[in-house]
């Protein structure tokens, strides 16, 4: 690796952090040596298909595994009487098993699952199950959900077949609206995608006995089960299984292999992780299942759909004086991390403008379909995109130019928005300003010819969520370090690699405080046995979390060295310096002695040599019902600039060029960053442009095209060139000021693009994706005369609760609603179990 | 892991060797040159053929020589790659090279035959999927079903003639040989099709598409244009090939404009030659010839984008194809 | 001629990263499934098994292929390459260290097939441009990386091939100013 270390532009005595570095698992990945969940084999090994629904909406009358069980080859088939303990992801909506027990609620939910020697044998035996439905009516939209004549999905809810509705008032809305100089309103529609990681989620699991086990009369065997899986949450994983197969979680081992792409996909327990993990049980040998690509589509979790009205005053100088926003999620069959979904909705529009007062009504709905849930920028690209296409609306009946108008109205930095964020480092403006100059955005917007255009907008994300998804007081992330008299350090921490570079960013942290060579490293992660918790590669939470829990065990380390080594030289710990794998006296350089040797003098002087260290995120002000979702440690922020070319005779449309500026807080690693800004504008391009989760609502509620040939997902020949800024403006909460990178550049590609169209052809999409027959058929309304857009009609009736009013920090509120716990006053309507915030944090409000 | 059914594999080194193979076996025993169509479709279990004959063994068809009349000899067996990359096809068939690199991807250019790209499987959105996934249809009925869902009154089966090399050298005149128990064929390539999702071939069970019969490169000009969503991957769901013969002074003496990823067959506008033949192949021209091949063609539901859009783009594809005759040499 | 009978095991030759394995397989097992459950070969990877990804790319001969949709029955003898044959004694291919350098590899699920493409580009063309490595790889599929990287990474690689003293471009590293 020699030649990758060019020296970068490491500043402020850093040698490691801030350099362009290969990953330390870099070699791994180009090698082939990499195991993913499904590149593992084991002695005796049987394979695992599952059977599904082929019908979207059906209670389950009976199953018949008898010829199942009597094919050659078959050595176990479960049902779902046989895991009848319900689990989630979020504890207020444990309403999925790991094989319906009674009913079926989308096409590829599972019922059935088959051990056998081999997958085809499998696959046989899942054809010789019978299993008879009792057809229902299936609830395809979010319209048909609102439809009270429906059947409903689930018995729980906060209406019919609605899964969940808040409502939220921040100061007064209607006399900001009332005080506008221009209201503008709107209606945007988001198109639901898929993450469609490369990797087919897949997952194995291995079953030993007890050596006391086998004693007749005991009960079931005791042992004890290990499971690798695919996941990006091995300690959820962990959880459910301890959960649902009734076994202690000490008996219970879960190693997160390498994630081939996460994206958010991988990040609830799945059925089939439980389910090979039972069969294991049940058959002393280990099973291994590993999805289709159909199946993954049908584990989905992806982006919802969301339909959003949107009503926002402004001052003629572009000031917002109020903001009124509605989204409708459509949810799928089950609740996944939807309730965290719908709030995250409306959570992150205060963010990037001031926006003095701030009314969010949000509803999620059950439809027959695979369930949604947290996909790259959970929740937060739907609105981002309907406020930034509404904001370049308002800027051109302002007369003002969009960039401009941003520029002069931005949050501001170390403050606290109306809904209770607290903004720590703000670097919006930098990243504005980055990509007005570089893509000439001054002299060509509005002035390219016909069929060219340009289009800005901006986005801003959580570097992980302020609580976890169950209620404890606990660390969220956790390390340990461990140093060996040779001068070995490993470190161990939950978290799990997903391609972002955590197993990367934890060596180098280490790396950089104890003046070791990161390679030298050894990186431990996502195995419960052998790791401390960590949440998980979700929320853009790892590098900022995992990054200050390194720093802390690391620097604990150091101290201890520190203390050795002061002592044996008698000098004072401060003069004491670690660099390039040496420890030395910064006041005579000349005495140094290796790292290995500081080891030894410490594990003489303390014992065997371990640190940890853990972090909690700062406590959030809001305290509200709601308040829950959209606290983080800190947020990143983007700015994007993109060019367009469309064709007005055929509609089809090319981006040509992006540019995009990031502010990171501070690179760890830049090259890494750049990389998840590309991965990110990529992801946006492909929601922009092409990506659709689509269901025929006609046919059954059958899935368009669950194959990697019909959801169309870009190739080379659709990727833009991309012109990569990053903004580094350190954050206190950050580990050496570094922020998310993973998520937050997606949020203002898809908006830019929009608004980049209509700089091209005068005419609106209101609507992703922005496909060619939408754009022509906005364009043929603009030759007519008529209004020029394509997009979504008015948004259906709701009869929405009453909001929970909290007073803004300049109201001199203090983070609390007006009434505390009021129910949600409408009837047949009741609160979600918990309430509020509760429904994320497990029904204690913070 | 989607994996194939259980299947006897034989590898003839003869096209007579294989046509025995192909007479002795059962009647639903396939034949598979590139792989690339067959063997997704058994892994859906669209085909389930319990034989198959390998022809790539065989080196006769995998041959590209010169014809007595001029033109050039394809042999069935022929990776697209090497089409494309075949020097005669590059400097005297420019049209039918650029063809080949527009064919689903590089990779698998280098595995799939032209001849397995004439036969290609028709294709719909209600057929291409999992065994599963048409189960919960219920089926359709170019496969284990009753009705086509894509015109649920219809007697007949709707797939989408999806080759992209069909419409061109159907619009060149191109022909092929069909080898069979009886000896060999040649007919048109227009005539190796039908109109029918289901039997969407003239070809015989028993008979082996051999040769592509190219004709001589005297004077005409050809070119295509596909519709799709990405660069790379999709199949075309709409195919225009154009091909005109033109006079000194720059009259059309003969053209014809040929309609591909719409119907079940590829479909020769005549009305399109009409408007052609005759004049000079400017805009007018072209656009009048556009309107012909709008009218006649009739997309369904069945591929990716709206049909309503599709239908509406053959105008300008059809006029960009034509329009491309003009630059070409 | 080769007749083999369904389901039964057929001895197949193959000539896997320049060694001769024998292995004992019934016929309608793809070369993708022969590589990783037979030969133990599980750097080849696999998105969807129907050729609709390029995840599973190999080298047959030099000439990129997609194992899912290969029978090994059908390269009997001819030399397969994988990206286990990428390292040598002396160390990396020149791909494989320039996609670890740039971060081309994120999720390093796709590379294989990315390594094993951009190879057979760079053994016929070794100066291709910008235009020829999207060409030559449309036919992978990446989620992670948006392809830029990829990109970069190739012709990075190429320079070096080319006996170049190439390093990468500051901004590729760093982000642009």
């Amino acid at each position: 690796m020699a030649k990758a270390e060019t020296m970068g532009p490491a500043s402020g005595g850093l040698r490691v952090v801030g350099r362009a570095l290969p990953k330390v698992d870099a070699v791994a990945k180009v090698t082939g040596r990499t195991k993913f969940a499904d590149d593992l084999f084991l002695p005796r090994m049987l394979h695992c298909k599952m059977l599904r629904s082929t019908t979207p909406h059906a209670s389950i009358v009976s199953i018949d595994t008898s010829r199942a069980e009597a094919h050659p080859g078959v050595h176990a088939v479960l049902v779902g009487a046989d895991l009848p303990i319900p689990y989630g992801i979020l504890p207020v909506s444990q309403d999925e098993h790991a094989l319906c027990p009674h009913k079926v609620r989308f096409i590829g939910d599972p019922v059935a699952a088959v051990a056998a020697i081999d997958e085809e044998t499998a696959w046989e035996a899942c054809g010789l199950i019978e299993v008879v439905y009792d057809v229902l009516e299936p609830v395809g939209s979010i319209e048909d959900a609102l439809d009270a004549d429906d059947p409903q999905i689930h018995l729980y809810g906060d209406g019919h077949n609605v899964h969940k509705a808040v409502a939220l008032e921040f100061g007064d809305v209607e006399a900001g609206l009332a005080e506008a100089e221009l209201v503008q309103e709107d209606v945007f529609f988001y198109e639901g995608s898929t993450h469609l990681p490369m990797e087919q989620h897949a997952a194995l699991a291995d079953w030993r006995p007890d050596p006391a086990a086998g004693a007749p009369g005991n009960g079931p065997p005791a042992g004890r089960l290990t499971v690798w899986t695919a996941s990006q949450t091995p300690h959820y994983v962990h959880r459910a299984l301890a959960q649902v197969l009734g076994l202690p979680a000490a008996r219970i081992r879960v190693i997160a292999t390498p994630n081939g792409g996460g994206f958010g996909g991988k990040s609830d327990p799945f059925n089939h992780e439980i389910v090979v993990a039972e069969l294991a049980r049940r058959t002393g040998r280990p099973v291994k299942i590993c999805l289709t690509r159909e199946e993954v589509f049908y584990c989905h979790r992806g982006r919802h759909p969301v339909l959003m009205w949107m009503k926002t005053g402004f001052r003629k100088d572009g000031s917002i004086t109020g903001m009124h926003f509605r989204s409708f999620l459509d949810g799928g069959g089950y609740g996944s991390y939807g309730v965290a979904s719908t709030y995250y909705t409306g959570a992150l529009q205060t963010t990037t403008y001031p926006v003095p007062a701030y009314r969010f009504e949000g509803l999620r709905a059950f439809t027959n379909k695979p369930p949604c849930g947290p996909k790259r920028g959970h929740g937060t690209p739907q609105p981002r995109f309907a406020l930034e296409v509404h904001l370049d609306k308002a800027a051109e009946r302002l007369g003002l130019d969009p960039a401009e108008m941003r520029l002069s109205h931005l949050v501001a930095a170390e403050s606290v928005t109306a809904n209770y964020l607290k903004i720590g480092s703000m670097g919006l403006g930098a990243c504005i300003e980055k990509v007005v100059v570089a893509s000439g955005w001054k002299r060509r917007f509005r002035k390219l010819p016909e069929g060219k255009g340009l289009g800005l907008a901006c986005g801003s994300y959580i570097s992980g969520a302020g609580l976890p998804i169950y209620w404890n007081n606990m660390p969220h992330s956790g390390v340990q370090l461990k140093l060996d008299r040779g001068g070995g350090v490993t470190v161990f921490c939950g978290s799990i690699e997903i391609g972002q570079g955590s197993d990367s960013v934890l060596a180098y942290v280490v790396a950089e405080v104890l003046g070791v060579d990161p390679f030298e490293i050894e990186v431990v992660t996502a195995d419960t046995s052998l790791t401390p918790v960590d949440l998980g590669s979700y929320s853009s939470r790892v590098t900022l979390m995992t990054g200050n829990a390194a720093l802390q065990a690391a620097e604990r380390a150091r101290e201890l060295l520190v203390q050795a080594v002061s002592e044996e030289w008698e000098v004072s710990g401060v003069r004491v310096a670690f660099a390039e794998g040496r420890v030395f006296d910064v006041e005579d350089p000349e005495r140094s002695i290796p790292f290995a040797d500081a080891v030894v003098l410490a594990e003489g002087k303390f014992g065997t040599l371990g640190t940890v260290g853990s972090y909690t995120p700062p406590r959030s002000p809001g305290r509200y019902r709601g308040a829950g979702v959209g606290p983080s440690p800190a947020y990143s922020y983007a700015a994007a600039v993109a060019e367009v070319t469309v064709d007005l005779e055929t509609g089809e449309m090319k981006v040509d060029e992006i540019w995009i500026a990031h502010d990171i807080g501070r690179a760890i690693n830049p090259v890494v960053a750049i990389g998840q800004v590309e991965g990110s504008v990529y992801m946006g391009l492909g929601e922009a442009l092409m990506e659709e989760m689509t269901y025929r609502g006609n046919r059954n509620v059958v899935h368009h095209h669950p194959s990697l040939l019909e959801y169309k997902s870009p190739t080379t020949h659709e990727m833009c060139r991309i012109h990569t800024f990053l903004v580094e403006d350190p954050d206190p909460n950050g580990p050496f000021g570094a922020k998310e990178v993973g998520q937050g550049p997606l949020l203002p590609i898809p908006p830019a693009i929009v608004n980049a169209v209509y700089d091209a052809v005068g005419a609106r999409v209101d609507e992703v994706p922005v496909t060619p027959q939408k754009i022509l058929a906005a364009l043929k309304r603009k030759a007519k005369g008529e209004a020029p857009r394509e997009g979504p009609g008015p948004v259906p009736e709701f009869d929405w609760p009453a909001p929970i009013r909290v007073p803004t920090p300049w109201e001199g509120g203090d983070g609390r609603a007006l009434e505390e716990a009021r129910e949600m006053g409408r009837g047949g309507v009741r609160a979600g179990a918990g309430g509020g915030v509760g429904a994320v944090t497990g029904g204690k409000p913070v | 892991m989607m994996r194939l059914p259980r299947f006897e594999y034989l590898v003839p080194e003869s096209v007579e060797e294989a046509l025995a193979l192909k007479r002795d076996a059962p009647p639903d025993a396939a034949y598979v040159a590139g792989g690339t169509d067959l063997y997704p479709n058994m892994k859906r279990r669209h085909q389930e053929p319990p034989v198959v004959i390998a022809l790539h063994e065989i080196a006769a068809l995998k041959e590209i020589s010169r014809l007595e009349d001029g033109g050039l000899a394809i042999g069935a067996a022929c990776t697209l790659t090497q089409v494309a990359s075949h020097p005669r096809v590059r400097a005297d068939y420019p049209a039918v090279a650029a063809t080949m690199r527009l064919i689903s991807t590089p990779i698998l250019q280098n595995m799939g035959t032209i001849g397995g790209n004439l036969l290609l499987d028709t294709r719909c959105n209600y057929y291409d999927q999992n065994y599963e996934w048409r189960k919960s249809i219920s089926f359709c009925m170019k496969k284990d079903g009753t009705i086509c869902w894509v015109a649920p009154q219809s007697p007949r089966c709707w797939a989408v003639q999806s080759a992209d090399s069909a419409p061109l050298l159907v619009a060149m005149g191109a022909a092929v040989d069909l080898a069979g128990p009886g000896g060999e064929r040649t007919i048109p390539i227009a005539a190796l099709y039908r109109d029918d999702g289901i039997l969407y071939l003239t070809k015989q069970r028993d008979e082996l598409l051999t040769r592509i019969r190219l004709p001589a490169p005297n004077g005409w000009r050809a070119s295509y244009r596909k519709l799709r969503r990405r660069g790379a991957f999709d199949f075309p769901v709409l195919g225009v090939g154009a091909w005109a013969k033109l006079a000194d002074d720059g009259a059309v003496e003969d053209a014809r404009v040929v309609l591909g990823g719409v119907g079940s067959a590829p479909e020769v506008v005549d009305k399109a030659r009409e408007a052609l033949v005759g004049r000079r192949l400017d805009s007018d021209a072209i656009a009048a010839a556009a309107r012909a091949v709008w009218k006649a063609g009739r997309p369904l539901d069945n591929t990716d984008f709206t049909l309503s859009w599709r239908k509406e783009m053959i105008r300008p594809y059809v006029a960009r194809t034509l329009g491309d005759l003009l630059d070409s040499p | 001629m080769l007749r083999a009978p369904a389901g039964e095991p057929l001895q197949v030759r193959l000539q896997v990263n320049g060694e001769p394995r024998v292995v004992s397989i019934p016929v309608h097992k793809t070369l993708l499934e022969v590589l990783r459950e037979d030969l133990g070969l599980t750097g080849t990877k696999h998105g969807c098994e129907l050729g609709e990804c390029g995840t599973c790319t190999v080298l047959i001969d030099g000439e990129p292929v997609l194992s899912c949709l290969a029978l090994p029955a059908a390269v009997q003898g001819r030399g397969v390459t994988t990206v286990e044959g990428l390292e040598t004694a002396e160390g990396l291919h020149p791909l494989q260290q320039a996609f670890a350098e740039l971060g081309a590899a994120q999720c390093g699920y796709c590379t294989p097939a990315f390594l094993l493409t951009a190879k057979a580009l760079l053994d016929e063309e070794p100066a291709p441009s910008r235009q020829a490595i999207v060409d030559a790889l449309g036919g992978n599929l990446c989620r992670c990386t948006g392809y830029l990287k990829i990109y970069e990474a190739v012709e990075l690689a190429a320079a070096r091939m080319r006996g170049e003293d190439a390093e990468p471009a500051w901004e590729t590293l760093y982000g642009e100013s």
